[in-house]
């Protein structure tokens, strides 16, 4: 694989750039592999780098409906943190951001990752107990933490709305200074390409239309470009984990619902974090090229659409003007849609099914991006190794039997509410 | 937006409605044993189909009944509303 630096730029600027190396190949399916993804999104697209890195696994295929990087990690609002309160999703998205931390160099691929800070805004003095709480929770795992005054957060964000007869007013918040952005079309394009220069076949534009089970193993899928056998298969499919469920008669905790996002035309830098409203849902940063990224509420109803609906959005954005008053000034540039897979408790499942040899993932609901090297890590693992490794053992199938719920926020199982 | 034809009101938005999710999901019966399967079908397990969907939706911002309403989960049209005590 030639190597992306200053001095290949160099190089090929000389050449007039018609030099370049494809970043993946196109392969035809070979007919069997040791392991196959299902899903050329940026779980499956890790998965496969960390089987071939981690564990000398590289007869691995992933297989993608549609072209890699184009479902939710090309949808999302690039937002990367790990400030959760229970150990397993702290501990679990902690050891995230130390991939994060490091991605760049070890994809050889600038993924832009940008480390500044979010703030989770209070409006009231119960939430900023529930911040201070959730901070020393996350202390004692190791994440940084830092409780803001109203003053504090002032000096931060001026342009918030800091006067005095406000609905919502800010009481203060809660930041990690170590959460930020990264560029979400680079992780997935970084991922591809170490994946295939290390032996994956990225397989794009290739339907997978059923299974091969026999005596409650996995023998191999069936897709639009001919049966494949695989003795492992992982599933990565987020939003369109029930429509693969059905196939192989599983019922499983998650609902797939609809989140939009959107951007905002670019104006000259303004903010400089990650802020969210603590009285609704809403959360906002500034793209490098100065749109305004804003997401929030789900549309609140199960859908498959990929595209939303205005009422959520205009909701979503009065709670956003209300922190932000500037952004009414503003003109949209575009939003969009994506399809989560909303589970009953809010956090992930990466586990064993009771089928031999078939591996899920799924789950992430509307945190899968930061998630991303984490939850390929530890797929990796759970498929290589088959069993989970520690970081996800709280993250299992049969944890809502169990009653071992991982309920962050204790909203139980309306998944459209969450 | 959705046109949601509440069954005793007419043809009202989306956002007089609230979503009250699935609406094929039976509760266990009263008074009787449930296994733990039974309960973990009905707390937690869900067929999410891609296409039609029955749901149940409360016209809270009216007449605030619980209604029925079979919709496309890709397409979002809305084939038929029910009363909540009314089967398809």
């Amino acid at each position: 694989m030639q190597k992306y630096s200053v001095f290949s730029l160099i190089k090929n600027a000389f050449k007039g750039h018609k030099d370049w190396e494809v970043a993946w190949k196109d392969p035809t399916p070979k007919s069997e592999y040791d392991v196959i993804i299902i899903g050329g999104g940026g779980h499956g697209l890790a998965t496969a780098y960390y089987l071939a890195k981690e564990h000398n696994i590289t007869k691995v295929a992933i297989i993608e409906k549609g072209w890699i990087g184009g479902g939710n990690v090309g949808r999302n609002t690039t937002i990367i943190r790990s400030n959760y309160m229970h150990d397993e999703n702290g501990l679990f998205s902690e050891f995230g951001m130390d991939l994060w931390r490091n991605m760049s160099q070890d994809l050889n691929f600038n993924v832009m990752f940008s480390p500044r800070g979010i703030i989770n805004l209070a409006h009231s003095d119960a939430q900023m107990n529930v911040y201070s709480r959730r901070g020393n929770s996350m202390r004692l795992n190791g994440i940084d933490a830092v409780l803001l005054n109203r003053e504090e957060v002032r000096k931060i964000i001026p342009m918030a709305d800091f006067s005095e007869n406000v609905r919502f007013p800010i009481f203060g918040g809660l930041m990690q200074p170590s959460a930020g952005t990264a560029r979400h079309d680079a992780v997935a394009w970084g991922y591809a390409r170490q994946a295939d220069s290390m032996g994956v076949d990225i397989i794009q534009n290739c339907e997978v239309t059923g299974f091969d089970v026999s005596n409650g193993k996995i023998l191999g899928i069936r897709t639009s470009k001919g049966d494949i056998k695989a003795k492992k298969i992982g599933l990565c499919v987020a939003g369109s984990t029930n429509i693969l469920a059905e196939k192989l008669n599983m019922t499983l905790p998650i609902e797939t619902h609809l989140l939009q996002a959107c951007v905002s035309e670019p104006i000259k830098p303004i903010l400089d974090n990650v802020v969210t409203f603590g009285a609704g849902h809403f959360y906002c940063s500034q793209s490098d090229k100065g749109e305004m990224v804003m997401g929030g509420d789900l549309d609140g109803y199960n859908s498959y659409a990929q595209r939303g609906n205005l009422p959520t959005l205009q909701h979503v954005l009065t709670e956003g003007i209300a922190m932000f008053p500037f952004l009414s000034k503003l003109k949209m540039l575009r939003t969009w849609g994506g399809i989560m897979d909303m589970s009953m408790d809010g956090s992930p499942i990466i586990d064993k099914t009771h089928i031999d040899g078939l591996y899920l993932n799924c789950g992430w609901c509307y945190g899968g991006f930061k998630a991303t090297p984490a939850s390929g890590w530890t797929f990796a693992h759970t498929i290589a190794q088959d069993r989970p490794h520690k970081l996800n053992a709280g993250y299992s199938l049969n944890r809502f039997s169990t009653g071992h719920l991982i309920d962050e926020k204790g909203l139980g199982t309306k998944t459209w509410i969450s | 937006m959705l046109h949601i034809k509440c069954p005793h009101c007419g043809l009202r938005s989306q956002n007089e409605f609230s979503y009250g999710g699935d609406a094929s999901v039976k509760r266990p019966e009263l008074n009787k044993e449930v296994s733990d399967k039974d309960w973990d079908n009905f707390v937690y397990l869900r067929k999410s189909p891609i296409g039609k969907h029955l749901e149940l939706w409360q016209h809270i911002s009216g007449c605030r009944q619980w209604i029925k309403v079979e919709r496309d989960t890709l397409t979002h049209e809305i084939f038929k509303t029910l009363k909540a005590n009314e089967e398809v």
